[in-house]
């Protein structure tokens, strides 16, 4: 068991209450939680405190393109079963925000820790996690961002010589590239619906071959390692072949892929794949994601979806038509300010709904509509959008600024 | 050349499919289409033949590797240059636009061969990587309203005496050799770096290609609302300071 043991040295101590002062006052300055503030200050007076503090705890490490922070959640639920846990769940996912989150938990047992994609195999080295998750890759704002094999390449070098053991989803060839030169990796059939990032080997290049379930690259013989756990339909089936059911109150197969994800490593933690699963049933809204709203006396269902990938298991998870459908869309610099993604997306996905456009790139949306054949209504605002809206639950989809701005104007 | 049938082919998205140049083949498509024009769109993936009857041609653009393997399988497939001899209209952008001059920079820092369909040559660039929108005035000759796209490259490419700039900047990197230019054309193939996807912001360059594969001087208007309340907005946007 771990837990605080060893106490922190006078210096760490001293980085600790350094960062947690500055995170009051950034706090009192109305410029947020402070936690990443408080991380920048508790690091500059301690490089190597993140690596100090997880000394003591057990630790995870999530990173994904999609569904980290809902991950990261579930997750830190179901090790709960084994102790108190200690968690970025705000999403502050880079080291400063890392550093913050583990120095608020001195009495946690374990660290249940989103990562950045760019940040993972640093973190990885600094904090030695005892596991990491790595659920998928997928093109995600190309303007700023790492090339998405590059990104795959970078995580295979950087966890090499970690000695963490991995969970990784077999059914993402990228997933699978970063993992294989890890000495020790569990192999989980997470499923992955969007492909369109992965047809070429990331090994040799070669043509990889899709039939139905399986990949495989007919020149270099890299292919899908066999799983030892899967998402089987609403169950996870561990490795000695029962079946576990998932409940959640979150929708759609990607929670469920998550919630595969979830029990997989919990189970390297000692925890049983029943205790763990019935344990994340009590996580409902992810910082505002699938939360369900009422604004202008009607009620809205809000939706993050910052890429191709998430855009499309999105639209596989909303309410059929007639349900109308509100698309928000900016290209801010948290979003990446390049619109062109939203030709990669297939909105013909939603025929049949009643759809309303909004955000800074409403008209971006509405050439994308307009070409792929559907009937639209571009709005200046969400108030005008849900008046607009034929009645029944409106689902509100958006990317990542879009979504804060909703969620401020219907005051979540 | 067919008579009333459009015969489009999408190269290589496997590859060349990063940056939502999927979009070019879609909305040519729509315009086409708008205008009773049946078309026939073909995907050819990396480890398929590029067929040779094909009107138009769209290739986009792509990671440095993909790059790389594009431009050998292309070089071995053949099919594209025979399609070009036979006066097939080629659409091509960023990574794709490289792909088609007879050299480039490869992913290993080496050069690799084109396929010598249009006069230019590719470098990298030593400076920061060209990011942002860009709005230029396209060459007069092919009468077109100034171009509007998102550029995304490290790529410096020169235009040899074969072939003509595509336009010449008013904002952007473009070409990326300080002289002002963006993109090439001969007579049949034409690249671009504007990402956008490009045929979104400019649906006239889609107009244009119909028109040139048809072979007809003219086409139905269409109702185009969206497609200029778009154009006006980034054109505007890309003059203001950001």
């Amino acid at each position: 068991m771990a837990g605080n043991s060893e106490p922190l040295s006078p210096r760490a101590k001293l980085a600790v209450t350094a960062g947690k002062a500055a995170a009051a006052v950034s706090r009192v300055a109305g410029r947020g939680s402070g936690s990443v503030i408080g991380g920048k200050v508790a690091l500059r007076f301690d490089p190597d405190l993140l690596a100090r503090l997880a000394r003591h705890l057990d630790v995870i490490l999530v990173s994904a393109t999609n569904g980290k922070t809902t991950t990261t959640r579930l997750l830190a639920e179901a090790l709960r079963a084994g102790g108190p846990v200690v968690s970025n769940a705000l999403g502050a996912n880079m080291p400063a925000g890392i550093t913050s989150a583990l120095a608020g938990g001195s009495e946690a047992r374990f660290g249940v820790i989103e990562v950045d994609e760019k940040y993972l195999a640093g973190v990885a080295r600094d904090v030695a996690p005892k596991a990491i998750a790595l659920l998928n890759l997928s093109r995600d704002q190309l303007d700023r961002a790492a090339e998405t094999r590059m990104l795959a390449e970078k995580w295979r070098e950087g966890l090499a010589g970690v000695e963490a053991i991995i969970i990784a989803n077999a059914d993402d060839p990228l997933i699978t590239w970063a993992a294989s030169s890890s000495p020790t990796v569990v192999w989980v059939a997470a499923g992955q619906a969007w492909k369109d990032d992965a047809w070429s080997c990331p090994s040799c290049g070669g043509v990889l071959q899709r039939p139905s379930e399986d990949w495989f690259c007919g020149e270099c013989g890299f292919r899908r390692p066999t799983p030892t756990w899967a998402l089987s339909g609403d169950h996870v089936v561990d490795p000695y072949g029962s079946a576990w059911p998932i409940q959640l109150q979150l929708p759609g197969r990607a929670n469920k892929s998550n919630a595969a994800m979830s029990a997989a490593a919990a189970a390297a933690f000692g925890i049983d794949p029943k205790v763990a699963l019935e344990r994340m049933y009590s996580v409902q809204a992810v910082a505002g994601r699938y939360d369900v709203v009422t604004f202008q006396q009607r009620e809205l269902r809000l939706l993050l979806a910052k890429n191709p990938a998430g855009w499309l298991e999105t639209f596989s998870l909303i309410d059929g038509p007639p349900t109308p459908v509100i698309l928000s869309v900016n290209a801010r610099g948290a979003d990446g300010t390049d619109t062109s993604w939203l030709w990669d997306v297939d909105y013909t996905r939603l025929a049949g709904h009643p759809i309303m456009v909004i955000g800074d790139r409403k008209l971006d949306l509405a050439v994308r509509l307009e070409v792929a054949g559907l009937q639209f209504r571009v709005c200046a605002n969400l108030d005008e959008a849900v008046r607009s809206a034929p009645p029944g639950r409106i689902e509100a989809i958006a990317n990542y600024t879009a979504f804060q701005d909703l969620r401020r104007r219907v005051g979540n | 050349m067919s008579e009333s049938s459009l015969r489009l082919v999408w190269v290589y998205p496997d590859l060349l499919s990063t940056y939502g140049d999927q979009g070019n083949a879609l909305v040519v498509e729509h315009r086409a289409t708008q205008r009773r024009v049946p078309v026939s769109r073909v995907d050819v993936r990396s480890d398929q033949p590029v067929p040779t009857s094909g009107d138009i041609y769209l290739i986009g653009g792509g990671e440095d590797r993909p790059q790389r393997l594009a431009a050998e399988r292309l070089r071995r497939d053949g099919g594209l240059s025979r399609a070009v001899a036979n006066g097939a209209i080629v659409f091509s952008v960023c990574a794709g636009y490289q792909i088609l001059g007879h050299e480039f920079v490869n992913d290993l820092g080496r050069p690799e061969p084109g396929l010598g369909l249009l006069d230019v040559v590719s470098v990298r660039g030593e400076g920061e990587r060209c990011v942002g929108d860009v709005l230029a005035d396209i060459d007069p000759q092919l009468g077109l309203p100034p171009l509007t796209g998102f550029e995304n490259h490290q790529g410096v490419t020169h235009v040899g005496p074969q072939a003509r700039p595509f336009a010449r900047l008013r904002m952007g990197k473009g070409n990326g050799t300080g002289d002002g230019t963006e993109g090439a054309f001969n007579d049949t193939v034409f690249g671009t770096y504007m990402h956008g996807p490009v045929m979104a912001r400019n649906p006239q360059i889609a107009d244009l290609l119909i028109k040139l594969a048809l072979d007809v001087n003219a086409l139905p208007p269409v109702d185009d609302q969206w497609f200029e309340a778009l154009r006006s907005e980034r054109i505007a946007a890309s003059v203001q300071p950001a």
